[in-house]
C-alpha cells in the first residue's frame, strides 16, 4: 500500500519549539484574560478607586464613613437585606411547596399547573413588575374591581412599597426553588423511603431523617441565589417607587451627581454579591448528595377523599389563574387604545394599532431595531469569548483557571446597576481598553454592558457540552490527519453546537430584555426595547408599552422551547456513545 | 509498511510513572501485541507512538525517521480507540470519509475508497446510518474501516474488543487478523487478554508496572517465560520453590522439600539463570505438563479438589508442602474424588527453571 502523504523530516523551527513549550497555553489564554481584565476587573477597580478618594482627590475612607453614618444609606442597606431575607423565605415556601405537591401527589389540574409553574421564567423582569402593578397596584385592576363591587370610596388593598417588591420577587423567583427541589425530589429513590419504613421509621422520622437532608442542598443553593438576585433587584423597587434600597440609592446618587457616593454604594453592594457568589461556588463544590439509583419514577400518591379533591381542584385553578394573569393582562392592555384607560377597571376601547405601528412606525420600531442590533453585537462577542474560554478551560490546565472561572461569573453576580456604574467609571474617558475612545454616550457601551452581563451564558452551556464529549474523539480526528483547526471545525464545533446555540439564544433574549444596566447607560439614539417600554409607561402609552412587552415575552418563550429541544438532542447524542 | 522503533522511551506524568525504558523494535508488517495487567502502561506506550504523548525521555522512529516530535496528524497512523471515538454527528459514510477529506481527495475517489473499506469490514449498505443506530460490533467495524481507509503505515488498536460480548469478540478478532494478513499492515495491538494476544500475534511484549518483562513469539513467551511474572501471567503455572542440588552439563536436580527430588533439563531455564548448588530457585510446572502414573520425577499426593469440565479433568493435588494444579485430557478413564491418592510424574521437559526474584 502506498503512502498517500509523504512525510518530511520535521525541522525544529522556532514556531514549533514555541508551540510545544509548556507555557504556550498561556499565550493561548492570554486574550481571554485580557478581555476579563479590560471589561470586568478594570471597571470594578475604577469604581473602587473612585470610592476611596475624598472631594479633594486624596486617598481616604471618608465616603465609607459617610455611608455608614447617613441614615438614608443605612435604611437602604437595611431594606435591601430585609427584602432579600423575606424573599428567600416566601420563595422557598412557594417553590418547595409546589415542587412537593406537583411531584408527589396526583390531583385535578396537576398537569396544567406543572406546565405553567415555569411561566414566571418567561416574563421579562420589567414586564413582570409592570403586570403586577397593572393587576394589584394602587390603580390596578383588582383593587378597583373590589372597590367597585363593594362601593368603597377608596381601593381596599394595593401592592405598594416593600411588600409589593416582595410579592413580585416571590412570583418571579420561586421557580429557582421549584426547579431545584423538583430535581431533588425526582432524585429521591422511593426505595430509600421504603427502606426507612421497613426499619421502623414513621412518616415524621422519614421527613426529618431522609427527605429534608436530601432536599437541603437544593434549598441552600437556591437560597443563596435568590438572596443574591434580590439584593440586585432594581426593577421592582423602581416600579413600586421604593427609593430606600441599595440599587435605587446608587441610581439616585448618580442622578444627583454624587459620583463618589454612588461608587461607594456600588462597591459595598459588589462585595455582598461577590461574597455570595463565592459562597455558592464553594457550596456547590462540596455538596455530594446524590441518589445512587437512576430512572426510577417517583410514585405519586393520589388524593382520594372527594373533599380534598374538590379543594385541591379549586386551589390549582386559582394557581393557574395567578400564573397566567400577568401575561393575560399585558396581552389585553397591548390592544388598549393609549390614553383612554384612566379610571375604568379594565380598558374600554381596543385597537390593533400598536402591533401595526411596531412594524410600520419608525419611532415605535426604533427601540426594537436598537435592541436587535445591540444584542446581536453583544452575542457575537459572547460566542467568541465563551466558546474559546470553554475550550481552554476544559482542555487545558493552566494556573489561574479557578480564578478565571470565578471572574467569568462575577459580572453575572453583580447587580446590573453596579455593572453600569462600573462601565461608566471606566469608559467615560478614553483608555487603552476602549482604544482611547469615550464609550459612554455611544452605541458601543450598550453591547459592551450586555456582553459583560451575559458573559457566563454561552461559556457555561458550551462547557457543559464539551465536558460530555470524549477526549478521544478529537484525538481520533487528529490521528486521521486533521489539523487542530480542521478537527475543531468539522468535529468539535458540530458536536458542541447545541450547547453554543442554547447559550447564544439565552444571551440574545437576555440582551433584548435587559433593562437595569440599559436605563443608566442609554443615549437618545440607542434607546433599547426595555427603556422604550419604561418611557411609554411614563407617558401613559400603556398599549404600546405592553405591545413591546408581548414581543419580548413571545421571543423568550420561543427561545425556551428551542432550548428544551436542544437539550433533548444533546442528551441523546451524549448517551448514545456512552 | 513501516517499522516502529522505540528507543529507551520513558513517559512520566509529573511524579507518577507511566512507562520506563521501553526499548523495542517492531518489524514492518508484523502483528505486535502489548500485553499486561491494567495500569501497566500499554495505552501510554501506544499514545507515545501515536504522538498524543511526548516522551519524557527517549526517541521514536518510524523506519529510520525520527518522529519523536512529529504531530499526531502527520504520522499517517490508523488508530482504533477503546471506546471507538466515532464522530457522533456524522453518518457511517462521513465517519469513514473523514480522513480522506482531510487528505483533500476528490469526491469520486473518496466514494470508491469508502465503499471498498465498507466491503472490507462487511458494512455494505450501512453508509447512511447514523452512528447511534449501530450495534456495538458495527460501531467497532466502522472505527476499523475509518482507520484502515487512510491506508496507514501503522495500525494501532487499543483494546478494540473489550466492549464486545464473547461471541462478537471472537468474530471480530478473526476479522481483524484476516484484515491484517490481507493488507500486511504493521499492527500494534493492546490487550490484557492473553488468549487474544496468543492467538493473533506474531510477537508479544509483556509489560508490568511500566516496564518490559519479555518480548517474544507466543511460543517463546509461553514455553520460555523470562521471569516469574511472565510465567504466572501467561497461562496457568505451578510455581514451586526449590533448592539446587546437583548440576551436570545437561541436567539440573533440585530438592523441593521433604527429600523429594526433581530433575529437569538445564536448557529449560530463564535466560541468564545461573545454577549454583544450594541456591534457591523456582520451578514453573504447567498443569498440562504433569502426567498420571509413574515415570521420571514421580510424585505422590492426595486430591484436594476434583473438577470435570468435559474436555479436561482438573485436580488440585497436595504433595508434600506443595499444592499442584494438574490437568489431564479426558480419555474416558475414571474421575478420582477428593481424598483419593494419586501418583503423578513430571517429564523432564515439563520443568522450567526461574530465578527466585521476580
Ligand atoms: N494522563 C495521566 N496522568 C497521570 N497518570 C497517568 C496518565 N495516564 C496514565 N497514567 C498512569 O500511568 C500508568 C499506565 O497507564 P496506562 O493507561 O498506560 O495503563 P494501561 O496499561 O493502558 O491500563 P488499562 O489496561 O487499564 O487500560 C498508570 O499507573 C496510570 O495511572
Ligand atoms: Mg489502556
Amino acid at each position: 500500500m502506498a503512502t498517500t502523504n509523504e512525510i518530511k523530516t520535521p525541522k525544529q523551527s522556532l514556531w514549533k519549539r514555541m508551540t510545544e513549550s509548556r507555557y504556550f497555553v498561556y499565550v493561548l489564554v492570554s486574550p481571554l484574560f485580557l478581555v476579563l481584565l479590560a471589561y470586568v476587573i478594570y471597571p470594578m477597580y475604577k469604581t473602587f478607586a473612585q470610592s476611596v478618594v475624598d472631594q479633594e482627590g486624596s486617598l481616604s475612607l471618608e465616603n465609607y464613613i459617610r455611608f455608614f453614618t447617613t441614615e438614608a444609606n443605612l435604611e437602604s442597606l437595611y431594606n435591601s437585606i430585609f427584602i432579600s431575607i423575606v424573599s428567600v423565605i416566601t420563595c422557598a415556601i412557594v417553590g418547595v411547596g409546589m415542587a412537593f405537591l406537583l411531584n408527589r401527589y396526583e390531583f385535578p389540574g396537576r398537569r396544567v399547573l406543572s406546565v405553567l409553574a415555569l411561566v414566571p421564567m418567561a416574563l421579562p423582569p420589567l414586564i413582570g413588575a409592570i403586570s403586577f402593578s397593572f393587576l394589584y397596584g394602587s390603580s390596578g385592576i383588582f383593587p378597583r374591581l373590589f372597590q367597585a363591587i363593594f362601593q368603597l370610596d377608596d381601593v381596599p388593598f394595593a401592592l405598594t412599597g416593600i411588600w409589593g417588591i416582595i410579592v413580585v420577587h416571590t412570583f418571579t423567583m420561586y421557580p429557582y426553588y421549584y426547579l431545584s427541589a423538583s430535581a431533588a425530589i425526582r432524585g429521591l429513590d422511593p426505595s430509600i423511603e421504603e427502606a426507612a419504613t421497613s426499619l421502623g421509621a414513621n412518616r415524621w422520622t422519614i421527613w426529618r431523617k431522609v427527605i429534608i437532608p436530601m432536599l437541603t442542598p437544593a434549598i441552600v443553593a437556591s437560597s443563596l441565589l435568590v438572596f443574591m438576585i434580590s439584593m440586585a433587584s432594581y426593577t421592582a423597587p423602581l416600579m413600586f417607587g421604593e427609593e430606600r434600597v441599595m440599587t435605587m440609592a446608587i441610581a439616585l446618587s448618580r442622578t444627583n451627581g454624587n459620583l463618589e457616593m454612588a461608587a461607594t454604594q456600588s462597591t459595598i453592594l459588589s462585595l455582598v454579591s461577590i461574597a455570595f457568589l463565592i459562597l455558592m461556588t464553594w457550596y456547590q463544590n462540596r455538596r455530594n448528595y446524590q441518589s445512587q439509583s437512576k430512572g426510577i419514577g417517583v410514585h405519586r400518591s393520589e388524593l382520594r377523599s372527594p373533599l380534598v379533591r374538590y379543594i385541591t381542584g379549586i386551589l390549582s385553578f386559582i394557581g393557574v389563574v395567578i400564573l397566567l394573569l400577568p401575561i393575560m393582562v399585558i396581552t389585553l392592555i397591548s390592544f388598549a387604545v393609549d390614553g383612554e384607560w384612566t379610571t375604568q377597571i379594565i380598558p374600554t376601547s381596543y385597537t390593533l394599532d400598536h402591533y401595526i405601528e411596531l412594524f410600520t412606525d419608525s419611532r415605535t420600531w426604533g427601540p426594537v431595531k436598537n435592541s436587535l442590533q445591540m444584542s446581536t453585537v453583544a452575542v457575537i462577542g459572547n460566542i467568541i469569548f465563551g466558546v474559546f474560554a470553554a475550550y481552554a478551560m476544559v482542555r487545558y490546565n493552566f494556573r489561574g483557571k479557578v480564578f478565571m472561572d470565578i471572574l467569568i461569573m462575577v459580572p453575572w453576580a453583580l447587580p446590573g446597576t453596579v455593572v453600569a456604574v462600573n462601565l461608566i467609571s471606566a469608559f467615560s474617558e478614553g483608555n487603552i481598553f476602549s482604544f482611547n475612545q469615550v464609550l459612554i454616550g455611544t452605541f458601543w457601551i450598550m453591547p459592551l454592558a450586555y456582553f459583560v452581563r451575559q458573559l457566563p451564558l454561552v461559556f457555561r452551556n458550551t462547557q457543559a457540552s464539551l465536558m460530555q464529549m470524549d477526549d478521544s474523539i478529537e484525538e481520533a480526528a487528529q490521528s486521521l490527519g486533521a489539523t487542530w483547526v480542521y478537527s475543531f471545525r468539522r468535529v468539535v464545533l458540530p458536536i458542541i453546537m447545541p450547547g453554543i446555540l442554547a447559550g447564544t439564544l439565552l444571551a440574545f433574549v437576555q440582551g433584548l430584555t435587559e433593562f437595569v444596566a440599559s436605563i443608566l447607560l442609554y443615549s437618545p439614539s440607542t434607546v433599547p426595547l426595555s427603556v422604550g417600554i419604561w418611557n411609554r409607561m411614563y407617558s401613559f402609552q400603556f398599549g404600546t408599552a405592553c405591545a413591546y412587552g408581548v414581543l419580548q415575552t413571545v421571543l423568550i418563550i420561543i427561545v425556551l422551547l428551542i432550548n428544551e429541544k436542544l437539550k433533548g438532542e444533546t442528551n441523546q447524542s451524549g448517551a448514545a456513545l456512552g | 509498511m513501516k517499522s516502529v522503533k522505540l528507543e529507551n522511551v520513558t513517559k512520566s506524568f509529573g511524579k507518577a510513572k507511566g512507562v520506563e525504558n521501553i526499548d523495542v523494535h517492531i518489524k514492518s508488517g508484523e502483528f505486535f501485541t502489548f500485553l499486561g495487567p491494567s495500569g501497566c502502561g500499554k495505552t501510554t506506550t501506544l499514545r507515545v507512538i501515536a504522538g498524543f504523548y511526548f516522551p519524557t525521555k527517549g526517541r521514536v522512529f518510524f523506519d529510520n525517521e525520527d518522529v519523536t516530535r512529529m504531530k499526531p496528524n502527520k504520522r499517517n497512523i490508523g488508530m482504533v480507540f477503546q471506546n471507538y471515538a466515532l464522530f457522533p454527528h456524522m453518518t457511517v459514510f462521513e465517519n469513514i470519509a473523514f480522513g480522506l477529506q482531510v487528505r483533500k481527495m476528490s469526491r469520486d475517489e473518496i466514494k470508491e475508497k469508502v465503499a471498498r473499506a465498507q466491503k472490507l469490514v462487511r458494512l455494505e449498505g450501512y453508509e447512511d446510518r447514523k452512528i447511534t443506530e449501530l450495534s456495538g460490533g458495527q460501531q467497532q467495524r466502522v472505527a476499523l474501516a475509518r482507520a484502515l481507509v487512510i491506508e496507514p503505515d501503522i495500525l494501532l488498536l487499543d483494546e478494540p474488543l473489550s466492549n464486545l460480548d464473547a461471541k462478537l469478540r471472537e468474530e471480530t478478532r478473526i476479522e481483524i487478523k484476516r484484515l491484517q494478513v490481507e493488507l500486511g499492515i504493521t499492527t500494534i495491538y493492546v490487550t490484557h487478554d492473553q488468549h487474544e494476544a496468543m492467538a493473533m500475534s506474531d510477537r508479544i511484549m509483556v509489560m508490568d508496572q511500566g516496564e518490559i518483562q519479555q518480548i517474544g513469539t507466543p511460543q517463546e513467551i509461553y514455553n520460555k517465560p523470562a521471569n516469574h511474572f511472565v510465567a504466572s501471567f501467561i497461562g496457568e503455572s505451578n510455581i514451586v520453590k526449590a533448592k539446587v542440588e546437583n548440576v551436570t552439563d545437561t541436567h539440573v536436580t533440585v530438592d523441593i522439600g521433604n527429600g523429594v527430588k526433581l530433575t529437569g533439563l538445564k536448557e529449560n531455564a530463564a535466560p541468564n539463570l545461573d545454577f549454583k548448588t544450594e541456591k534457591d530457585i523456582l520451578l514453573s510446572i504447567r498443569p498440562e505438563a504433569v502426567r498420571e502414573g509413574e515415570g521420571t520425577n514421580t510424585l505422590t499426593g492426595t486430591i484436594l479438589l476434583s473438577e470435570f469440565t468435559g474436555v479436561n479433568i482438573n485436580y488440585l493435588v497436595k504433595t508434600g508442602d506443595h499444592e499442584l494444579d494438574v490437568m489431564f485430557v479426558n480419555t474416558g478413564s475414571e474421575v478420582l474424588n477428593r481424598g483419593d491418592s494419586i501418583t503423578l510424574h513430571v517429564p523432564e521437559k515439563g520443568i522450567y527453571f526461574l530465578s527466585e526474584k521476580r
